[in-house]
């Protein structure tokens, strides 16, 4: 009895002890528990807000110049200006090269004629009457293509003579800073940009209505422009993106897979095999402006590839997005069941027939998501381009991969390095949003169709 | 299966495409200095709205070395055309253009800009000559007949006439044919005034001219943003720029006088302003006749539309070369092509 109290009591004791002990270790573990938690908290918040930060300076900055004054003005093509020989009018027996000879001659000589002169007419007759302004002045308030703009309407339609038709156009950077506040409005004469006439007339126009603010559409339909910077757009940099996009999917996708099947479903495991996993795997994590000094040594300087043209620009951005789809394809593969090999080499099928007619099919969501995300990586991709000259001012849309174009990435930085930063700050915020905007549909339309297929399969 | 071999043939496609398209480049390439860049841009752009029969020139950047780089990489398809430059060609340059075969190489002077300095606009007002600034950024200055090292930290140790300030300079790298102006208008005439001590050997007297102090000193090898942005982060920083630059930001810059004369189109043009510099473009002769519209873009540039006075580039902030000197470059231009 005694003996079993004293081992009761000596057991009672040392489970008292264990249980302090585990006490004492419960608190310390809970206490690493919540520790942790809150570390895990405090890194999402701190992501979190520089995300939003991020947003919020951007889009600040960047929807104000989804809007931009436009100036209304009623044009007379009056004749005693525009003195000019009639558009040539096709002869019998001439020929298409005679003809096109003819009119770009009747085009050349449109642009001697004094459009501004036509512009000038048309902004007084906007101005209050007898409003002292000189020419020179005047003539800061529209944009200085809008001579341009006058003589294309005239090339387009020749029976403009003596009439007078309304047409709107965009004024100068310098009249949406002021009329934005971009440009603080009580700095002395000195420090401003517009005239002091020009900033009168420009208010005076804000309220009779010969000036608003409307929708930039020119944002998404101009291309970049130094000449006239407050119609610099990005259609340009965008179809540059778009061909090299293009070139990305056509050659990475079918070398890319094709190259993570025969690693994965045909070649013998050998040392060899395994060099150039750990080569692709390296691959993957080389900086990407290396492979713009390579695409500069081996497809301009040796293969003679056109300097700043899309397909150029794709290739090297192709070399970038290989590794990635070439391990997402392995990581599918690997991961598509033993039993489904086995059933279909079980049924008579080939090794081939396996492979296409089984096991891909099933990792086609997969290599799709890899695909797109790649593309999107690619597509945000500037350092190499900067090297193979894509970097360089195009005034025009490229009509081929092989035309002389930018990328919208590479638009952002030429923009952020304009002298104008009054206008551009918000421009290339814009461009971001626009950039970012593409990124999202692009990584939407991945998620969309993985989650879509995948239930399918 | 069906994929891919349709993906194969738009790739043989897409080469084959590539090949053909090499060997015909109907657009003009320009690349180097970025301070010709905008004054170049805005000529291309014209020059495809007015030639209907053309297509607008390409501009790329990288500063007048290595646009002359490129320049000098040799005849053909690949090569640019047109190599803008805020200095002349370095014999060293036309030479390894002549090794790559580029032997028909033309000036062209167009016009002139200036080299300005500029604070902030809320800052104190500066008016520099060339020996402060050479007292204030050479790692060695004379004191006493001996060189020394730099011992001054802010400008009014220099002169007693400048504002209480830390030294800091904003200066282009020597990627850019501005950091040549500056040196040789700038710090060179400076060091000159300062008076090197006697018993110099060229070398010494060079290194001591040109060894500038890292820690007051920056140098940008980007553009003049990214000039601006120093000066947004270290308000005190004195920054170099291109007086077109300025003209274009004087609401967030003010400008430093140099020996007393402010920076301006008309003083420039006068000559009266010292830091200033004539720009040029050097044609690829090899390509006229292979590459549509160089002459007719010669032309076009030197017009008076464009570069004369009044002209689109002048409001850009281009200083006009006078008529005559525009005559005698178009001139030597036409008389090599023949």
């Amino acid at each position: 009895m005694t003996e079993l109290s004293q081992s009761n009591t000596a057991s009672r004791s040392l489970a008292a002890e264990r249980a302090r002990k585990v006490k004492a270790g419960l608190r310390r573990r809970h206490m690493t528990e919540k520790i942790f938690r809150g570390l895990g908290i405090a890194a999402i918040v701190a992501a979190l807000g520089f995300v939003a930060l991020l947003f919020t300076d951007v889009l600040s900055k960047g929807i104000p110049a989804f809007t931009q004054a436009n100036l209304h003005l009623e044009v007379a093509y009056d004749p005693a200006i525009i003195k000019l020989t009639p558009a040539p009018v096709r002869e019998v027996g001439q020929s298409d090269a005679g003809f096109e000879q003819a009119n770009l001659k009747w085009r050349s000589s449109l642009v001697l004629l004094n459009w501004n002169k036509v512009l000038e007419v048309a902004m007084r007759k906007s101005a209050p009457a007898d409003y002292d302004i000189d020419t020179r002045q005047l003539l800061t308030i529209p944009e200085t293509n809008a001579r341009h703009i006058l003589r294309e309407r005239y090339v387009e339609d020749p029976g403009l003579l003596g009439k007078t038709i309304s047409i709107d156009l965009v004024a100068s950077a310098n009249v949406d800073n002021w009329v934005k506040g971009n440009i603080d409005r009580d700095l002395p004469d000195a420090q401003q940009q517009l005239g002091a006439d020009a900033r009168a007339l420009t208010d005076f126009f804000a309220e009779n209505g010969t000036l608003t603010k409307d929708f930039a559409t020119g944002i998404f339909t101009n291309v970049d422009s130094r000449a006239a910077p407050a119609s610099a757009g990005l259609a340009g940099a965008f179809m540059g993106s778009v061909y090299m996009m293009l070139v990305v999917i056509i050659l990475a996708v079918p070398i890319g897979v094709a190259s993570a099947i025969y690693l994965e479903e045909f070649a013998k495991k050998s040392r060899l095999t395994d060099i150039i996993e750990v080569n692709i795997n390296n691959l993957a994590a080389v900086p990407s402006i290396v492979f713009g000094l390579l695409g500069a040594a081996v497809f301009i300087n040796f293969f003679h590839l056109p300097i700043s043209a899309p397909l150029v620009g794709g290739m090297v951005l192709t070399l970038m997005t290989l590794p990635t789809i070439i391990i997402a394809t392995r990581a599918a593969l690997q991961s598509v069941s033993p039993a489904l090999r086995q059933a279909a080499l079980g049924l008579g099928a080939s090794r081939t027939q396996m492979v296409f007619h089984h096991v891909l099919p099933v990792t086609f969501p997969s290599i799709l998501t890899a695909t797109i995300i790649g593309v999107a990586q690619a597509l945000g991709e500037t350092a190499p381009l900067l090297l193979i000259g894509m970097n360089a001012f195009v005034a025009s849309v490229p009509a081929s991969p092989l035309d002389q174009a930018t990328a919208l990435p590479v638009q952002i930085f030429l923009w952020n390095g304009n002298e104008n930063r009054n206008f551009f700050e918000a421009r290339t915020s814009a461009a971001i949003m626009v950039l970012l905007g593409l990124m999202i549909l692009l990584n939407a339309i991945a998620i969309f169709l993985r989650t879509r297929l995948e239930r399918r399969a | 299966m069906k994929a891919l071999s349709f993906a194969s043939a738009a790739v043989i496609a897409l080469a084959a495409f590539g090949t053909t398209a090499a060997i015909a480049r109907d657009t003009i390439q320009i690349a180097g200095s970025s301070t010709v860049l905008p004054f170049a841009s805005i000529v291309a752009e014209e020059f495809g709205a007015s030639y209907p029969e053309f297509n607008t020139p390409v501009v790329g950047s990288g500063g007048t070395g290595g646009g002359l780089k490129q320049f000098c990489e040799g005849v053909g398809e690949n090569t640019i055309d047109i190599a803008d430059a805020s200095r002349p060609i370095k014999d060293k340059e036309r030479a390894a253009c002549e090794e790559n075969g580029v032997t028909d190489i033309r000036e062209i002077q167009f016009g002139f800009d200036g080299i300005v300095f500029a604070s902030e606009a809320t800052g104190p007002d500066f008016s520099l000559t060339p020996v402060q600034i050479y007292k204030a950024i050479a790692a060695k200055v004379p004191v006493d007949g001996k060189l020394v090292d730099n011992p001054y930290t802010n400008w009014n140790q220099i002169d007693a006439s400048l504002p209480d300030q830390t030294i800091a300079l904003a200066i282009p790298g020597s990627n850019h044919g501005t950091r040549e102006v500056f040196q040789e208008r700038v710090v060179s005439a400076g060091a000159e005034e300062a008076g090197l001590p006697e018993g110099l050997s060229e070398e010494e007297k060079a290194a001591a001219e040109t060894t500038l102090r890292q820690d007051v000193v920056v140098e940008i090898s980007g553009d003049y943003t990214e000039t601006l942005a120093r000066l947004k982060s270290n308000p005190d920083t004195v920054g170099v720029f291109g007086l077109s630059f300025y003209d274009q930001n004087k609401d967030t810059l003010k400008v430093a006088t140099i020996d007393g004369v402010v920076p301006s189109n008309d003083t420039v043009a006068a000559g009266e302003y010292p830091v200033s510099r004539p720009l040029y473009f050097y044609i690829k002769g090899q390509h006229i006749g292979t590459i549509p519209g160089i002459e007719e873009y010669v032309n076009f540039f030197l017009s008076d539309m464009m570069s004369g006075s009044g002209g689109t580039l002048e409001a850009a902030g281009l200083i006009p070369q006078p008529e005559d000197k525009t005559a005698q470059v178009l001139a030597a231009f036409e008389a090599a092509a023949n």
